[in-house]
């Protein structure tokens, strides 16, 4: 904006030493050769010995000077601030004008009083105003009847539950949370491969219902998804029914609120839900893929709607990021390419070498019973059963040790025809011995309430390169 | 008035217009992709079987995973080298 050169004085009537310097601006407009502009930031007939000021109430003029005072006196030459005092000081006043004997009756010095635009709600809608004319996604303006729920069904964006309206203001809000910019391209969407911008996630993070804070969860799982490994796109348009189970490890799901209690895995819990669904609705609506277009799944499953959690990272065993090479007080995303959740029951084992067999029984069922290879899997075991383990000083390692020694399968049993399921392997593979997962298959999470002797298994989709890789994140800023 | 930002990827998808049919594969080099679906290769060994009995020219192709799109690679050369191309999708 461009300043009126001479000197301009910034002021408002609710502030005395204002009201002090209001004859010494008349007086300088009097005396002085300069031009005096006088600008008011909240009542536009204030001060009356100048006749009033200019109208500042919008702060348009006080933002662009980057003020924290008032009264603020400038020199301005060309255009340009070449000087600037705050609050009453005859002696700078009198450098800054040039005119001696100003404000004769006036103490010689005199603070001056917070700037209208310091004051913190007036400074956080003009944020918002600000980061709104950076915004770039087309703006959608809805009719004066349109009911924002339905029209938003209305154009696709659900994924068949409510949605939070993507205003301008809350998607700025939403931006806060994350230090990148909002231009900066995060991933290639699939399946559209559209260049996917951190606006257009912190979008479908507001309509998903997440708060500012989880939006560097939600682009570390978006970038962990999009990668060649994950391969969203095949997760997505497979006819089997699996997506993206997000695992969320280290301080950030304390600092944000996260559930690894009762119900972890269920609903209750605002960031698991939500940090979830956003990953999901940035698929859909800016990569496009839509449930019955390029989304095959041949029955679909709850989770696809979200399926994130966190671990329990103070038990005896070590967390998953750890087990994957990262450090504890690092923040990341693991995502795993799963099934809905099946229960495994076993209230009675109380060694370990019993309740490992139970898993890898239920283990074995993956997919199906005669398939070995062909699926990864996650185990979420419980606090109760975890104490089975620790009581017993099993570490994580050996269980998965064990686990790995229960889970080769006799090739006589896996052919087809075997156990009369025309299902199973070639006969070729019948005088061979081979593992139910492939090495870096079975993941292990540690999550949930304190009482149950219960645990759950997550079945995997087509594994390794044939299909998806577990992948793992760090977590931004 | 409620305003809001299109969380879409606001994509203008291109309509382009399908080659035209041959009336005919005499002279044509016919491709096979084998997507890797299971038994995807039985259904193509008898087409390739069935084609080469009739003296046409035919070229396999496999992508590496039934997951993924196939590589943009051996699209050009599936484009490049032949005339039609027949994909054998699903199990």
């Amino acid at each position: 904006m461009p300043l009126p050169d001479g000197l301009v004085a910034i002021v408002k009537r609710d502030c005395p030493t204002c009201t002090l310097v209001g004859p010494v601006l008349a007086d300088l407009r009097a005396r002085s050769g300069d031009a005096v502009s006088v600008y008011s930031q909240d009542d536009p007939t204030f001060p009356e010995a100048t006749g009033g000021a200019i109208d500042d109430r919008g702060l348009e003029v006080s933002f662009a000077l980057d003020l924290d005072t008032v009264p603020t006196l400038l020199r301005v030459v060309d255009g340009v601030e070449v000087a600037r005092v705050v609050g009453w000081s005859r002696e700078q006043w009198e450098d800054c004008t040039g005119v001696r004997g100003l404000g004769a009756g006036l103490p010689p010095h005199r603070p001056g009083c917070g700037s209208r635009t310091m004051d913190p709600a007036v400074a956080a809608a003009h944020a918002t105003r600000e980061g709104e004319r950076t915004l770039q996604a087309r703006r959608v303006v809805l009719g004066s009847e349109e009911d924002d729920a339905e029209a938003m069904y209305e154009r696709g964006w659900s994924d068949g539950l409510p949605l939070v309206p993507p205003t301008p203001e809350r998607v700025v809000r939403m931006l806060a949370g994350t230090t990148r910019a909002a231009d900066e391209v995060v991933v290639l969407a699939p399946p559209d491969l559209v260049e996917c911008s951190v606006e257009k996630v912190a979008i479908n993070a507001v309509m998903a219902g997440c708060r500012p804070e989880y939006l560097p969860v939600v682009l570390a799982a978006l970038e962990g998804a999009c990668t060649d490994e994950f391969n969203m796109h095949g997760l997505l348009a497979t006819t089997w029914f699996s997506g993206p189970v997000v695992v969320v490890n280290g301080p950030v799901t304390r600092a944000i609120g996260m559930n690894n209690g009762i119900n972890a895995l269920g609903p209750g819990n605002r960031a698991n839900a939500t940090i979830g669904r956003a990953l999901q609705l940035v698929i859909r609506n800016v990569g496009g893929g839509r449930p019955g277009e390029i989304d095959r799944a041949t029955i679909g499953q709850p989770g696809k709607f979200t399926c994130c959690f966190a671990e329990h990272e103070d038990a005896y065993w070590e967390p998953m990021h750890v087990e994957r090479g990262y450090r504890a007080e690092q923040n990341t995303v693991t995502l795993f390419a799963g099934e809905g959740v099946r229960g495994v029951v076993d209230q009675i084992s109380r060694t370990p070498e019993s309740l490992t067999r139970t898993f890898a029984r239920c283990l074995r069922t993956t997919a199906h019973p005669k398939l070995p290879l062909a699926f990864d899997a996650m185990v979420v075991i419980s606090p109760e059963h975890l104490r089975v383990y620790e009581e017993a000083g099993w570490t994580k390692a050996r269980f998965r040790e064990e686990l790995d020694a229960l889970l080769q399968l006799d090739g006589h049993e896996l052919v087809r025809g075997a156990d009369g399921i025309e299902e199973g392997l070639p006969d070729a593979f019948a005088e061979v011995t081979l593992p139910k997962f492939r090495a870096g298959g079975l993941l292990i999470a540690h999550t949930g309430g304190g009482a149950g002797l219960f645990s759950g298994i997550i079945g995997g989709w087509a594994s390794g390169k044939m299909g998806s890789e577990p992948v793992t994140w760090e977590v931004g800023t | 008035m409620t305003t809001l930002l299109d969380p879409t990827g606001e994509c203008n998808p291109v309509t382009r217009a399908r080659v035209p049919r041959p009336a005919s594969l005499d002279g044509l080099t016919v491709g096979l992709l084998d997507i890797t679906k299971a038994r995807g290769d039985v259904f193509l060994d008898h087409l390739a079987a069935t084609l080469e009995t009739r003296g046409h020219t035919v070229r396999r192709f496999a992508k590496p995973t039934f997951t993924k799109p196939a590589p943009i690679d051996l699209r050009h050369e599936i484009t490049t080298t032949c005339d039609v191309v027949i994909e054998a999708l699903a199990d």
